[in-house]
């Protein structure tokens, strides 16, 4: 089996202001190294989906396996440490620590999981940075930076403990096409160099076309 | 371990990079401590004065005896009083001496109890103060100096002069100073005392003695113990009174009863002497207390308010942090530690701009009458209310930082994301 990620029948509700049915019986499976694309209208549930996969949401209904352990009941703490370890986030707005360095934005996650010391995860934030191409901007407050380095610099951040999965929430959505595209050629890469599967949410057409499949989703399911 | 050091750091970047809210946030709890602490200071330090007005001077048990018709009749002992009504109209008083009878074994023995800090013996004689045709009532009390000053701070009442010349010269006398104005007197001038046999002592003005009560400060005057038994044409053992101080004012009940119990004297504790007093000592002491409660609620609701609102504005990087890992222990670590970074910073500013401005009340002219040795505004420098200031900043802003953080521990990191 080369599963990494598999739900089986996920159903989310929303009940505020009123009940709300937004993933209906969603059964997806990913492969490892797989490069997956989750496209949909506004509003369909394909955020929402992605973040039940990311283990950041946990109020729903079903089974979510990742890397064959269910993520059902886990504490909370549990699914931080396997986020920390097995899941890079890349979120449509970046969101960096604006008051920490560059560098420092990267590093954090691997100072969290501990598994090097400080200087070999510097060296590593470094080799992240340089493979984004932003590796100059190491010491820059992560204020500073323009749109697109700031999405470049999430990415490496969620690279930098080398997990199984990278999830993308519009990586690309704020970025013009020159920027998009060296997205996603990094993406495509470190997926086959360094055996990541990739599942992103996109609403970019020729971002979608060049992965290796398309989940489309409307209304809550999947088509 | 690890975490710790991670935790250490991201608060310390989280504080630094924006100065101007943490020196805000430290402002609150220093403004609150600060306040505190010299409200509490001045506020005890008006009530010892007050206090001290009365206390200092006043003895724990006065010794005396007293002229009281006697108890029991003999009548009484002799026809049983259950079987015979027993009537005596007019009943007077025994004479006695004012003396007290065997005061110096009894004055010695008081010296040896721990309990006790030191007895003064006194004799007090009526006199005329003279002073040309007119003759001015009067009373001198003949005492010990160095133990006065030692138990009583007899020394602070001596506006003028010097209250050894009583030890330095036998007939040398501390006048009171209302009588000193009435006969336009000063020290080293010489006064005429007249004893109620007519006898006639010349006197040499020592020093001057105000007690801020003028009625006092009118008759009152002090001469050493041998120059009042002279005066009074007594022996060396002439004693009309014996002023105790203890050790601790809650055992002047008990040790008062224990003295009329032990010798054939009367003796009077500082709670009857001073009844009146007690009471409003209590409602100062009382009031104190829900002044400084207040203002510590106050206090703690403002170093919460800003807190909170310091942590609030970090909701983003919180999820975030959550996002990438880091368990809802960790951020809420991360929160509490920079909260009591800002309680420790702020309340140790606060203690320093309390002591500070204690010092400049300390320095504030205050003039009282009733009190000659004071000249400034009293301040209690009470380190407890420093330890109290500081233990409230740390553990206010600590709430202040775990409530919210605590909350955000239980949230999803998407839950932030989307209220956003």
């Amino acid at each position: 089996m080369n599963l990494i990620l598999e739900t089986k029948n996920i159903n989310k509700y929303f009940l505020e202001p009123v009940k709300f049915h937004v993933l209906k019986d969603i059964s997806i499976q990913l492969q490892r190294q797989e490069f997956v694309s989750i496209m949909g209208k506004s509003g369909c549930g394909k955020s929402t989906l992605l973040y039940i996969l990311s283990t950041m949401d946990t109020n729903y209904d079903g089974e979510l396996i990742i890397d064959g352990q269910n993520m059902s009941n886990q504490t909370k703490d549990d699914l931080a440490r396997i986020r920390n370890e097995k899941i890079g986030f890349i979120f449509q707005f970046h969101y960096l620590l604006p008051e920490f360095t560059v560098l420092k934005n990267v590093m954090l996650p691997a100072l969290k999981l501990g598994k090097d010391d400080a200087n070999t995860i510097k060296k590593n934030a470094l080799e992240k940075l340089d493979i984004l191409g932003i590796a100059d901007q190491a010491n820059k407050k992560a204020s500073r930076l323009s749109g697109g380095q700031k999405q470049r610099v999430a990415i490496a951040r969620s690279i930098i403990n080398n997990p199984k999965i990278i999830m993308g929430d519009e990586p690309t959505g704020n970025l013009d096409s020159k920027n998009s595209e060296i997205v996603f050629d990094v993406l495509r890469k470190l997926s086959a160099e360094l055996d990541m599967s990739m599942l992103i949410v996109t609403h970019d057409h020729d971002f979608a076309k060049k992965t290796d499949r398309i989940i489309e989703m409307e209304d809550g399911f999947i088509l | 371990m690890k975490d710790l050091f991670i935790i250490l750091d991201i608060s310390k970047t989280h504080l630094l990079a924006k100065k101007k809210q943490t020196a805000v946030a430290a402002l609150g709890v220093t403004f609150g401590i600060g306040m505190f602490i010299i409200m509490m200071s001045f506020m005890t330090g008006l009530n010892e004065l007050l206090d001290g007005l009365v206390l200092n001077r006043t003895p724990h048990v006065q010794i005396y005896n007293k002229t009281a018709p006697t108890e029991t009749q003999p009548s009484d002992r002799y026809f049983d009083v259950l079987n015979n009504l027993n009537y005596i109209h007019s009943i007077k008083p025994k004479s006695r001496l004012e003396r007290i009878h065997n005061a110096l074994p009894i004055l010695s023995e008081l010296k040896k109890n721990d309990q006790v800090k030191g007895a003064t013996p006194q004799a007090t004689c009526k006199v005329f103060y003279l002073a040309g045709s007119n003759n001015l009532n009067g009373v001198i009390s003949g005492i010990e100096v160095k133990e006065e000053v030692r138990l009583f701070n007899f020394k602070d009442y001596i506006v003028d002069g010097d209250v050894n010349s009583l030890i330095k010269k036998k007939n040398s006398i501390l006048l009171g100073a209302g009588v000193a104005k009435k006969l336009s007197l000063s020290v080293g001038d010489k006064i005429q005392v007249v004893n109620t046999k007519g006898a006639n002592f010349s006197l040499s003005i020592g020093g001057i003695y105000q007690s801020g009560l003028a009625e006092v400060d009118d008759i009152q005057s002090y001469v050493n113990l041998k120059m009042a038994q002279q005066i009074l044409g007594a022996g060396g053992n002439y004693i009309s009174r014996i002023h105790v101080k203890l050790n601790d004012i809650n055992d002047a009940v008990p040790i008062s009863t224990l003295i009329k119990n032990l010798y054939d004297v009367e003796a009077l504790d500082i709670k009857k002497a001073n009844a009146q007093f007690d009471t409003g000592s209590d409602i100062r002491t009382l009031i104190s207390y829900v002044v400084s409660i207040t203002l510590l609620i106050v206090a703690g609701f403002g170093i919460y308010n800003i807190l909170n609102m310091f942590i609030y504005e970090k909701m983003n990087d919180i999820a975030i942090l959550k996002a990438t890992g880091f368990t809802g222990k960790d951020v809420m670590y991360i929160f509490i530690v920079q909260a009591l970074v800002i309680g420790m910073l702020g309340g140790v500013l606060g203690i320093g701009l309390g002591y500070g401005v204690s010092l400049i009340i300390d320095e504030i002219p205050f003039v009282t009458e009733a009190l000659p040795t004071i000249k400034t505004y009293p301040i209690n420098y009470d380190p407890l209310f420093y330890v109290t200031g500081i233990t409230f900043a740390l553990i206010s802003t600590f709430l202040a930082g775990y409530l919210p953080a605590r909350k955000a521990q239980k949230l999803d990191p998407v839950e932030i994301i989307r209220g956003q």
